[in-house]
């Protein structure tokens, strides 16, 4: 009953957000059983394979979610996403890893293909524990965090701000993907982890565990919509827009800036960490390729598309570029990147508040008229 | 040398190696018994060899209404930078009372220890409503734990309501500041200070770019302020002075030039010499 209230609370004037959870609740409905139990010989029936992409997509809201909180809030605008992201994903892929166990090509009940194949005789300390899923789940979002929390401490108390906070975060991830791309890492190096069987017990191929994990990364992805929507309500959070603002004043009325900047930060990072671990069993791959600069610039043009400092802004614009993404290089794949370069030029010159911003303008201009 | 030292002058983070010693920057330790609420003494700041401030000695009684004046690059506002926290001068020493000393404090101490600083233009959270600006810089814990927590409690409520009245912004509680008018935003801003119960208040330009009658008000708001707490107001409109200031005082290229009251200064050689009588016509 108090949960309840505290849900009317979080989401009160909030009608896009009350709209998203419902669409997100009713998708995790819908989805499943339309996958499960219609015959594939019905019009209506959803392949696995949407099941999947559909997956993938929920996975990248909440990494939009994660973005949006720390540049759209508190204006740090961060090009490194993608790092905390792919560092969570390893975090699952490790633990899918050492499921696998004696079923590998090579059959050793302890060592993944890749170390047998380097001819390594023992697990890497920091392997140990990850047959653990709750172990593995943990350091998905405490490594990320914890990245965050020594970057920000250190960036923020220097005042690092613009530019050269966006540059230094691309470099970070640039570094980390030349780093795993490394075969002494220990991380599988080029090929990543992959050839996973399955998660908790059960077969990641399977119909039913795929369903399962979509209901499950889209009730994550409402409780997390939920606590950023009540972060963002509080005092905390009015605090962290005024410093986005207007940094000067919130310092000289005492606030100590670095301090919110860091949480902001790591909270955001401890979020793309736990998108990164949903997304890999939907994939089943992780490799370096995640930690790509690119990667991080476009989750900055999904939110920015979808519509800043509006949370579900940044949930819509991740699913509808995404989509977009797909149908896209499905047709034309030579023609992606130039749309989505057009389109973020496009968005930034005539939609500077993203679609949001231009529906709930259009709404207000109706109004007027009426 | 220098060029070493300044390389790391963006590092604000050695400062907090000063929790080695024993900590003096929180209001109960600020003693006031000689009267004097700001000592600042033999202050140098330069910029690339130029002196924005010179040996300069400044003292700011408790209650004191002070007025500064002084020509562009007079050093008013690098004044004001050191006092805050924002600029560590090359020499010198700031303290508040007896005890604290400003010189080895952050901005954010600084402020938490009663200085409050309103900036030449107006700085308010423009996102937010009148009543919001007010909450947000109430005197409170500025953890982000608290601030995650926090709920208004009736006394701080009645508080903000008695600051509402003070600035006269009572009926706009709910307006978003940022559609205040430039003079609304001006006491707004002089309200964010008022709430965090300062001992100075350090105003710059209060009244530029005011109708005569917001400036009619500005001068009433900020005379009723002293007496409770010292205010240091930094202004060109000389009309403006002579109507609030009981002592003025004079920088020139960095340090005091003269002091007293208006008619006094205006009488005084020196500055009718450096302002070639510029003072005599505005006023």
């Amino acid at each position: 009953m108090q949960s309840k209230s505290f849900i009317i609370e979080t989401l009160q004037g909030d009608t896009g957000g009350r709209i998203l959870i419902a669409v997100l609740l009713a998708s995790c409905l819908i989805f499943p059983v339309f996958n499960l139990f219609v015959p594939e010989s019905s019009v209506f029936h959803i392949s696995t394979y949407l099941v999947t992409l559909f997956g993938k997509y929920l996975c990248f809201a909440l990494l939009a979610l994660a973005l949006d909180l720390a540049w759209g809030y508190c204006g740090i605008l961060s090009l490194g996403h993608g790092a905390f992201f792919a560092l969570g994903g390893y975090g699952m892929g490790m633990y899918l890893m050492r499921q696998i166990g004696d079923r590998g090509v090579y059959g050793d009940p302890l060592l993944p293909d890749f170390m047998v194949f380097l001819n390594w005789t023992e697990l890497p300390w920091y392997w140990n524990g990850f047959n653990n899923f709750g172990f593995a789940m943990l350091m998905a979002a405490f490594v990320p965090g914890l990245l965050a929390f020594v970057f920000g401490w250190l960036a923020f108390r220097s005042r690092v701000t613009g530019v050269y906070l966006s540059i230094i975060l691309q470099a970070l991830t640039y570094a980390l993907m030349l780093a795993f791309f490394r075969n002494e890492m220990g991380f599988g190096g080029n090929n990543g982890l992959t050839d996973f069987k399955d998660i908790v017990g059960f077969n990641l191929q399977s119909d039913v565990t795929r369903a399962v994990l979509f209901v499950i990364t889209g009730l994550i992805l409402i409780f997390v919509y939920l606590f950023c929507r009540h972060i963002v309500k509080s005092k905390f959070g009015r605090v962290v827009v005024s410093i986005r603002d207007a940094e000067s004043r919130m310092r000289f009325i005492g606030y100590k800036v670095e301090n919110y900047k860091t949480s902001v930060f790591v909270l955001s990072a401890l979020i793309a960490g736990i998108a990164g671990a949903l997304y890999v069993p939907f994939v089943g791959i992780i490799n370096p390729g995640e930690f790509a600069p690119l990667n991080s610039i476009e989750i900055v043009i999904w939110v920015a598309i979808g519509g800043r400092s509006t949370l579900y802004g940044a949930v819509l614009g991740a699913i509808l570029v995404n989509y977009a993404k797909t149908r896209f290089t499905a047709v034309l794949p030579e023609v992606w990147l130039f749309a989505l370069g057009g389109l973020f030029i496009f968005v930034t010159l005539f939609l500077p508040k993203g679609l949001v911003g231009f529906f709930s303008d259009v709404k207000e201009k109706m109004r007027k008229k009426a | 040398m220098s060029r070493f030292s300044k390389m790391f002058e963006g590092w604000r983070g050695e400062r907090q190696w000063s929790a080695f010693s024993p900590e003096i920057n929180s209001r109960e330790f600020i003693d006031l018994s000689h009267g004097t609420l700001l000592y600042l003494e033999n202050i140098t700041v330069s910029f690339d060899g130029f002196k924005a401030l010179d040996k300069l000695d400044l003292y700011i009684d408790k209650g004191e209404l002070r007025c500064i004046i002084g020509a562009n690059g007079a050093g008013k506002t690098t004044m004001m930078d050191v006092v805050t926290g924002k600029l560590r001068p090359d020499s010198g020493t700031a303290f508040l009372g007896q005890t604290v000393n400003l010189l080895n404090m952050s901005e954010s101490e600084i402020s938490e220890v009663g200085i409050g600083r309103k900036f030449q233009k107006p700085t308010v959270l423009e996102n937010f409503s009148v009543f919001d600006n007010l909450e947000l810089s109430l005197h409170a814990d500025r953890s982000v734990k608290a601030a995650l927590f926090a709920r208004l409690t009736g006394e701080q409520r009645d508080r903000i309501e008695e600051v509402l009245e003070i600035i006269g912004l009572k009926t706009e509680r709910e307006r978003i500041a940022g559609n205040l008018s430039h003079g609304q935003k001006q006491w707004l801003e002089i309200g964010i200070l008022l709430i965090q119960d300062p001992y100075l208040l350090l105003v710059d330009e209060p009244v530029a770019g005011m109708t005569v009658q917001e400036t009619e008000r500005t001068a009433e708001l900020l005379t009723s302020l002293a007496g409770e707490r010292s205010v240091v107001v930094v202004e060109h409109d000389m009309e403006f002075v002579r109507s609030i200031a009981n002592i003025v005082t004079v920088l020139h290229q960095g340090s005091v030039l003269a002091e007293g009251t208006m008619n006094e200064i205006q009488e005084d050689p020196k500055v009718k010499e450096v302002y070639l009588g510029s003072t005599e016509s505005s006023s």
